[in-house]
């Protein structure tokens, strides 16, 4: 099976965010990037496919942030084609832009399964997935934990998560794009010395790609940090200082004793 | 339908409107008062005949009722609201953000080239306008939006509006599918109920929570100790599930549990919405985390800012201790 994964990077929450000068956006120059997290259980679940079914993954990103190290990270997994998009601008391309841009590389690529994170944290207009396999005129569902190959020819099992730990399993006709939640199993870690090998080897294929215009339909006025209606009392001191008051307040409540 | 009612995707679990569709109607019903319309309610299958008289908030509620609707699959679901869209032309759709919500949203957005946001916490009209507040980045950022294009589509963070206690029945109408629904690529087989779980965490007073901040496998041998010394058990947030570290039966949030305890010590855990949304109902949280802007400060009563591989064998030895002097 031939399976196209979309890497997107996402900027590292664990680092301060900070607002551009217009207020309305990120001001993506000083954020710290990783890659999407479900994009990387999508990739995952893709190689997890190919190793039982044979077949080949082309990974497809946008060249924005840190996204080499991402593309050459997903070539010592075991993605066997990387195409990267062309892309100067200091922000990411809007959600209808972007959609546009990926679909025109996987049309060229003809997956028989398109794999994508089911979301990311950085998308104000909806989640790329589910519009990107509208403009592909594939079928869709997402927020899938795991994908299996099917004794139906042309078809995969798909997993989709419900609340309560309850999961709907469906049969999905190919071509198809999924919006991965959860691959089966957890991203594969690769040692440096494997992605170091990858970046001497690895020949990155750059599609360029004609910008549609952009065109949002939603306009922001104001980015900004939320102020919590309350926060937390903080405990303040050493660990054991802390770990004693914690145990008081707990006592008091009668939650210990 | 009028083009300033605010029409919901409702959606039912065991013959009875699911939290988040009361949630959105009650949003609906606010909105219906700005524009001068009415908040609808849609219920997709048969269930929803049953479900519907248990809609409270809304003014009407629209049940399909086909068979083809019976267990979901987007394209059906995708047919018939994108109909009701065209045909009714009304001023907005709010799904909330499920499951369900984050597939038919979005490809009802592209399918009628409308707007969409995601993640709203907050909306008002205005001068026809849609003004929305969106949380953005996990909830660490938010986004005020404007929308004038018609009919928005707007996807609500559950939490975000509280279901009315109480109201007048709304009317019911039921009809068949306006539009015809043929068996399309995808199709439902099955659905998995959650394995008998080892450790039931609805049910547990004390819980202790682990997120990313655990770091590593072997340290969730640290939270089943605190757990056992506490009398509780561990659950965690998405992405220790994600990793394998623990079962899905052990997820608290969205796409996991909803947890009522006495406790919910909260370790390594940001606070993302998704999380918090199955923590409403706890008692008293308290959150351990390194970052002093992460979220979960904002639900959590009290807070300590330090590492939990540090804090939480300190307070296992503190709770030991103070056991031991009781004996």
């Amino acid at each position: 099976m031939n399976i196209a994964v979309v890497l997107r990077q996402v900027p590292d929450l664990i680092e301060t965010l900070e607002i551009a000068g217009d207020g309305t956006c990120l001001d993506y120059g000083a954020a710290r990037f990783i890659v999407n997290e479900w994009d990387n259980h999508a990739l995952e679940q893709a190689l997890l496919l190919k190793e039982s079914r044979g077949g080949s993954v082309t990974v497809v990103a946008l060249d924005f942030g840190e996204v080499d190290n991402t593309l050459y990270e997903a070539s010592a997994k075991g993605a066997d084609n990387i195409v990267k998009i062309p892309w100067d601008a200091d922000q990411p391309p809007a959600l209808r832009q972007a959609v546009a841009l990926y679909a025109e590389v996987l049309r060229s690529i003809a997956a028989e399964l398109i794999l994508v994170g089911c979301q990311a944290h950085d998308e104000l207009e909806g989640p790329l997935a589910p519009q990107l396999a509208f403009a592909l005129k594939l079928p869709y569902v997402g927020v899938v934990r795991g994908v299996q190959p099917s004794d139906e020819p042309g078809s995969i099992r798909v997993f989709k998560e419900f609340p309560g730990a309850v999961v709907a399993r469906m049969a999905v006709r190919l071509p198809a794009l999924i919006g991965i939640l959860a691959a089966e199993k957890a991203p594969r870690y690769v040692p440096v010395s494997r992605i170091r090998a990858a970046m001497k080897s690895t020949q990155i294929q750059e599609q360029e790609v004609s910008p549609p215009p952009t065109e949002s339909l939603a306009t922001v006025s104001r980015l900004y940090v939320p102020e919590a209606p309350q926060r937390a009392e903080m405990l303040e001191g050493s660990v054991e200082e802390v770990a004693e008051r914690l145990y008081q307040i707990l006592a008091e409540k009668g939650l210990v004793r | 339908m009028s083009a300033q009612d605010i029409l919901v995707l409702g959606e039912t679990k065991q013959g009875a409107p699911s939290d988040i569709t009361l949630e959105l109607a009650a949003c609906a019903r606010q909105l219906a008062a700005q524009t001068g319309g009415q908040a609808v309610v849609v219920l997709l299958g048969p269930e929803g005949k049953q479900a519907a008289v248990h809609v409270v908030g809304a003014d009407r509620v629209l049940v399909i009722d086909d068979d083809a609707l019976a267990s979901y699959m987007p394209e059906p679901y995708v047919a018939v609201l994108s109909h009701l869209l065209e045909s009714g032309k009304p001023r907005a759709l709010l799904a909330g953000s499920t499951s369900v919500g984050l597939d038919v949203a979005p490809l009802l957005a592209a399918r009628l080239n409308v707007p969409i946001i995601g993640g709203c916490q907050k909306i008002e009209a205005a001068d026809g306008t849609l003004k929305v507040t969106a949380s953005f980045c996990a909830g660490k950022m938010l986004a005020d939006l404007e929308v004038s294009a018609t009919p928005a589509v707007l996807v609500v963070l559950p939490g975000s509006y509280r279901a009315a206690a109480e109201g007048a029945a709304p009317q019911v109408e039921t009809i068949r599918s306006p539009v015809p629904l043929e068996p399309g690529p995808v199709r439902f087989e099955q659905m998995i109920l959650p394995a008998v779980a080892d450790v039931d965490i609805t049910q547990q007073d004390v819980l202790v929570a682990v997120g990313r901040g655990i770091q590593q496998q072997e340290n969730l041998a640290l939270a089943e100790e605190l757990a056992e010394v506490l009398g509780g058990a561990v659950c965690a947030s998405r992405p220790i599930v994600d990793q394998g570290w623990l079962p899905l039966t052990r997820q608290v949030g969205k796409s996991g549990m909803t947890v009522k305890p006495k406790l919910y010590l909260a370790l390594g855990i940001s606070g993302a919405p998704e999380h918090l949304e199955g923590i409403k109902g706890a008692n008293l949280i308290i959150a351990v985390n390194t970052d002093p802007k992460a979220p979960i400060f904002d639900v959590a009563q009290y807070g300590v800012q330090q590492d939990l591989l540090d804090f939480a064998p300190a307070l296992i030895e503190t709770l030991r201790a103070s056991k031991s002097e009781a004996v």
